[in-house]
């Protein structure tokens, strides 16, 4: 089977991802897009890795893994302050600096 | 066109991890999206086995569906489950542009790797692999030599992101936590509320549901007694209104059977 469908897959992926992100306004549910997109990009590397036989996308692949768990932790700790404060999950209430 | 055995696992995988995408973005409550973006991830891992990266694969299960998925769940449990997204536009057209965006990035994107990628470039990784005597051992083999410093530089990076998440979520307490002996006081003092156990529902010989309310030594109903989930409901019929003369009558009448 030719590898570049996964590449097709992880762009559509991708762009569901980004969709998801401009679209919604809950901040979990537009963290959870921005994961897609980070897993898509790690498929794209994996299917790389695979058509130029050699392991480096793979290695690269794992380090986007730590760096998404280290991103979710301290994201995931903002959204959870931004709740305690405002009440609310919403990504348009935090506007203060707009005025 | 042959059917070989990859083909299979990746229309079904594939269209799994699209349908499950899609889910995520559309469905109305955090929950949903959170088990239908697990969903893709799952998918996503047995595409990676496919790739031959079966440590990707475990590590994808275990970091994203076990660690992160975990995690998210557990912040929706915090937010709150019920949160909703606002209907609201803060900018005008936004929801339309975004779809719209989203589309030709879709376009273009394929568009191009299309084009780029017309030579059917497939070494595979059986060699890299056997190597130096298998996957893990291969990746392990870059880690530690050729990618050493960005290896232990993710240490900083995730105890930064430790600490930070505990700073972040940290409050500080200012004022001083009430001792056993003050919450006491606090209850008998003048104009608290009643300082007792409040009466228990269901005082009567004949009938102790939980919607029947106790009554008081001067004969009236003591709505107290009354479990709040049950006195908030807007029927007034739920709780049981029988007056004292009522179970005295019922009283005496069993007397005489």
């Amino acid at each position: 089977m030719n590898p570049v469908y996964y590449i097709y897959l992880a762009t559509l992926l991708f762009c569901i991802g980004a969709i998801g992100v401009l679209v919604r306004r809950n901040a979990i549910i537009v963290f959870m897009s921005v994961e897609l997109m980070l897993n898509a990009a790690n498929l794209v590397f994996v299917a790389f890795s695979r058509m130029n036989g050699n392991l480096d996308g793979q290695t690269v692949a794992f380090f986007v893994m730590v760096v998404a768990a280290a991103e979710v932790v301290v994201g995931l700790a903002i959204i959870v302050q931004v709740f305690r404060t405002r009440a609310s999950a919403s990504i348009d209430e935090p506007n203060l600096l707009k005025y | 066109m042959s059917l070989d055995g990859e083909l299979i696992v990746f229309v079904i995988c594939g269209g799994l991890a699209v349908i499950g995408a899609l889910g995520m973005v559309l469905s109305h409550k955090a929950v949903h999206s959170a088990l239908f973006i697990a969903m893709v991830m799952i998918n996503l891992a047995i595409l990676y086995i496919a790739n031959s990266a079966p440590f990707l694969g475990m590590a994808q299960i275990i970091v994203y569906t076990g660690a992160v998925m975990m995690l998210f769940l557990f912040v929706l449990m915090v937010v709150g489950v019920d949160s909703s997204d606002s209907l609201i536009e803060t900018i005008r057209g936004q929801r339309l542009f975004g779809i719209l965006f989203g589309l030709a990035l879709a376009v273009l994107l394929i568009g191009g790797m299309g084009t780029a990628m017309s030579d059917k470039l497939d070494i595979g990784l059986n060699a890299a692999n056997d190597e130096f005597g298998g996957n893990v051992e291969g990746v392990a083999n870059l880690i530690f030599s050729d990618y050493l410093f960005a290896f232990q530089s993710t240490a900083a990076l995730l105890i930064t992101a430790g600490l930070g998440a505990v700073i972040l979520t940290h409050r500080e307490a200012w004022k001083p936590k009430a001792t056993q002996k003050e919450l006491s006081v606090a209850r008998f003092m003048v104009g608290a509320a009643h300082p007792g156990n409040k009466p228990s529902p269901g005082v009567y010989a004949r009938h102790n549901a939980v919607n029947t309310p106790a009554i008081l030594p001067d004969g009236s109903l003591s709505l107290d007694s009354v479990p709040e989930p049950v006195r908030s409901r807007d029927d007034s019929l739920i709780i049981d209104h029988r007056v004292v003369s009522t179970v005295v009558e019922l009283a005496e009448g069993e007397d005489q059977n």
